[in-house]
């Protein structure tokens, strides 16, 4: 299969511009973050307990311009995330175009695709939470964070020219595997997200957290997601078990990527247990979850550079 | 008996600490650290070469390191107690819950609470709908639930009704798959084996005879070698192909294959076999796992003589395919071992399949065989091969060298059909080349039921996450006339996740759209009347 230099190039157009919108909007985020002076939670407790006639006057917007403008810089941001995606999509699909296959076989072509489902299950979050009145939104910046952190790096130090698949990569497999383990990936780093900022609104007194939206509702963000992200992550371990039979002769082998990743199952599964414990219910859950995409990324950056170079599909 | 009690308490207590979800919770984080430095640490089971290097690197940790069976982390009896304190915690937990499960299913959904204004969700209003065609209408609404109508005190009859209870049997399969899982992974490490060999590309066959016919081999803890299936494989060639970059595109090597029911009749198959498509016979199956090069050399001993041997070159630059290797001479005819001993040959040096040269010094600049050429070193003397220590097939041992007994005597560049003449009159040809495969065979009967389980664990895992056990209640109290009281409650059992909408729906289903209800959920306003109607 030929390679498309002219779709490749297009291709990397494209992604630099996802990565300078999605730049754009985090600032605006940040921007609306700073502007919203009323701690949600604040807001969100006056609805609820109900205690005086007030509440009308206190949500309409009119009444308050500060919060308005705050709102209206928020919307802003998430449409030009939506926009960011869309040539972010593009970016991916040239690549697939380019290369003849799907566009998911370096770490460059891996972190692109995750930040990608990162930003569309955000995005499908927000849409599926709009009715709901959350302060939810104004977190888009701290989603926004990594996926640039993310992006940036792989568009410079992780950049790989757009090339054929190796014969040990050349496998359906790696349609199913890899793309079950992108997804897992990109929502993980939303709860993980979540779980941090839970973390931070739960330590009163600090000022970055009053304006967090209630703990309640990130606390349920973080468990959603990670509710959606493990049973994915499952099946991308066992197909991936599954080519390792095919191309290396046995199923599992204690390979170092192999062994990153049941663990970070294993953090998962006490995120999950740990929920159902008690006494371990909130903050303590929090830090597995987050630790939990700690070892994600430990398996994708140290795993991949420092140890896997000695590895495995170097081998033939 | 006044003895035995407190030895039943401690062990009750015991068992009861070990299956609590709090141990669970330790246990997992136990294994989930345990499991790092398998990932970090070089391991004997993968590569021992590493660990040796490492060893050498760090020669006052590792030494310790090694007692405590960090190179090899996943057979270390540490991490085998952990996983199985987690299993026994396990067991200790699922069955408890299979049984209160199985009681569950049979009884009905339970008993309305006395007030339902309490629970997390709840609506009420008044209809002039009769109250039978109120329980009616909710019955019907509820199809799908299990469901309870009990009659109270006045003419009241209530409805409790259940639902998810698939969630629970998702997670009982969940965790007794996992189980199922680690059996299956047991047996298929303890009966199964793994072996290793190279086989020339030239019509070299090779036999599963025996651990012996392997380069290496792996048994589990079962296996004695006695007993391995047989079959028999020809390579008749390999291809690999490249992109103009050097990249490779595709490996296959042509293969004939005689299964266990074939050698008797002798009959031959033809296979292809490819990285990612292995040959898979029964049980047994077998893997393209590296290719190389073998340089075929003839050498014309003083005496007339002629010996040739084609031995695999390993590659040390996997990009351009540049090998270095040994081939070994012993003289022909020399029954004297004294003798013989001070005139074996060994050819050794480099392999370019394309040549390019840096001044004299040989490198390659594509994997692919365009303009093969050796740079060797021809050494004569005692090869070593007697000492009783193992040798490399790759290399010469250095200490025959070190210590004067094998001797250069020759060194130089040559392509296909050149040749070199040493000074006692020996003449070493370099014929060509031949390509080399490497083979790995694997049996492990235990594979099937690994998948098995690995599906049933995700199943499992799927359900108990998707779906949600909750429970609905209502109250239906005769309000004077034509009136008609319709209190609603609702209750998720687990994770609240997304009841309260589920429960909204089916309050304005049941409930008159002109009814006001307390608003269900703190912070969220309900949705407008009319567009509840709509439904
Ligand atoms: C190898 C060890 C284990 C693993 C990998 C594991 C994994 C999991 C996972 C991924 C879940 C999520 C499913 C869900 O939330 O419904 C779960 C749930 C659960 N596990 Fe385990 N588990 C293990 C051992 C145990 C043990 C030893 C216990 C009992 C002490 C236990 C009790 C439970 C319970 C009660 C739930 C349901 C929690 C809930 O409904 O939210 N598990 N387990």
């Amino acid at each position: 299969m030929p390679i498309s230099p002219v779709l490749a190039s297009y291709s990397d157009l494209a992604y630099g511009t996802a990565l300078v919108l999605y730049l754009f909007a985090m600032v605006l985020h940040f921007i609306e973050y700073a502007a919203a002076r009323v701690p949600a939670t604040a807001l969100v407790t006056t609805v609820a307990t109900d205690s005086d006639g007030s509440v009308a006057t206190l949500v309409s917007p009119s009444s308050v311009p500060p919060r308005a403008t705050a709102a209206r810089i928020g919307r802003c941001a998430v449409a030009l995330t939506g926009l960011a995606a869309l040539v972010h999509a593009a970016s991916l699909a040239l690549r697939g175009a380019a290369i003849g296959r799907v566009p998911w076989a370096n770490m460059y072509e891996f972190i692109s695709a995750l930040c990608f489902v990162a930003v569309a299950g955000w995005l499908v979050m927000l849409y599926r939470q709009r009715c709901t009145a959350t302060a939810l939104p104004r977190l888009g910046g701290f989603v926004l964070l990594p996926v640039v952190v993310l992006m940036f790096l792989g568009g410079t130090v992780l950049y790989a020219q757009a090339a054929p698949l190796i014969p040990q990569l050349n496998s359906y497999w790696i349609t199913i595997h890899v793309s079950a383990a992108i997804t897992a990936t990109g929502i993980f780093l939303v709860s993980g997200v979540a779980s941090l900022l839970y973390l931070l609104a739960t330590r009163t007194g600090s000022r970055l957290g009053s304006r967090l939206p209630d703990t309640a509702i990130l606390d349920r963000v973080a468990y959603r997601t990670a509710v959606v992200a493990l049973p994915v992550w499952t099946f991308a371990i066992i197909t991936g078990a599954i080519w390792a039979e095919a191309a290396w002769g046995r199923y599992w082998g204690w390979d170092p990527k192999e062994t990153c990743a049941l663990v970070a199952w294993v953090v998962y599964a006490g995120y999950l247990h740990a929920r159902a414990t008690a006494g371990w219910r909130g903050p303590g859950a929090a830090w597995i979850n987050v630790a939990g995409f700690g070892v994600m990324l430990f398996n994708l950056f140290f795993i991949n550079i420092v140890i896997a170079g000695f590895h495995s599909y170097a081998g033939i | 008996m006044t003895q035995a009690k407190p030895v039943t308490a401690v062990l009750r207590n015991t068992w009861r600490g070990l299956t609590s979800m709090r141990t669970a919770l330790m246990l997992l984080f136990l294994l989930a650290v345990a499991a790092l430095p398998g990932a970090l640490l070089p391991q004997y089971s993968l590569n021992p070469q590493r660990v040796r290097t490492y060893s050498e690197q760090h020669p006052t940790l590792a030494p310790v390191l090694d007692r405590l069976g960090f190179f090899d982390v996943f057979a270390s009896p540490w991490f085998a107690a952990i996983y199985l304190l987690l299993f026994v915690s396990l067991v200790g937990c699922v069955v408890p819950r299979s049984i209160d499960y199985a009681r569950q299913l049979r009884k009905a959904p339970v008993i309305t609470p006395r007030n339902l204004a309490r629970l997390p969700h709840h609506a009420r209003g008044e209809t002039e709908v009769a109250p039978g065609e109120v329980i009616a209408a909710t019955q019907r609404r509820l199809r799908g639930w299990r469901i309870a109508v009990r009659d109270e005190p006045g003419g009241v009859q209530t409805i409790s009704a259940e639902r998810g209870y698939l969630r629970e049997a998702g997670n009982l399969v969940f965790h007794l798959a996992l189980l199922g899982l680690l059996v299956a992974f047991a047996i298929g490490k303890l009966v199964g084996y793994q072996g290793q060999v190279i086989v020339l590309a030239n019509g070299s066959q090779f036999c599963n005879s025996g651990p012996l016919a392997y380069d290496s081999f792996r048994p589990g803890r079962s296996v004695d070698g006695t007993a391995l299936t047989p079959f028999c494989l020809q390579v008749n060639g390999f291809t690999a192909t490249y992109l103009p970059t050097g990249e490779a595109e595709d490996f296959r090597a042509a293969l004939l294959y005689q299964g266990t029911d074939d050698l008797a009749a002798g009959t031959w198959h033809p296979y292809q076999l490819k990285v990612n498509e292995p040959l898979r016979m029964g049980g047994t199956r077998v893997y393209l796992i590296g290719h190389g090069y073998a340089p075929q050399f003839t050498v014309t001993f003083p005496d007339g003589q002629q010996r040739s041997a084609a031995v695999q070159w390993a590659p040390v630059e996997l990009g351009t395919m540049l090998s270095e290797g040994t081939t070994k001479f012993d003289p022909p005819g020399v029954t004297d071992d004294a003798e013989r001993r001070t005139r074996q040959l060994a050819i050794t040096g480099l392999f370019a399949p394309t040549a390019a040269l840096r001044g004299s010094l040989l490198s390659s600049s594509f994997p692919a065989l365009l303009d093969p050429a050796v740079a060797i070193d021809v050494l004569k003397g005692d090869l070593g091969n007697n000492s009783g220590r193992g040798q490399s097939i790759f290399s010469i041992d250095q200490s025959m060298v070190d210590s004067g007994r094998l001797k250069q005597v020759a060194r130089s560049n040559l392509g296909p059909g050149e040749q070199l003449a040493l000074p006692d009159g020996t003449i070493v040809h370099f014929d060509g080349v031949t390509r080399f495969v490497s083979l790995q065979v694997s049996y492990d009967p235990a594979q099937p039921w690994v998948l098995t389980f690995a599906v049933l664990v995700l199943g499992g895992l799927g359900l108990s996450l998707a779906v949600k056990r909750r429970r609905f209640w209502a109250r239906v109290t005769p309000g004077g006339a034509d009136s008609t009281v319709v209190e609603l409650g609702g209750l998720a059992r687990t994770e609240a996740a997304g009841y309260g909408e589920e429960f909204d729906r089916i309050a304005a289903d049941l409930l008159p759209p002109e009814t006001a209800r307390p608003p269900v959920a703190a912070g969220a306003p309900g949705p407008p009347r009319t567009s509840r109607e709509g439904r």
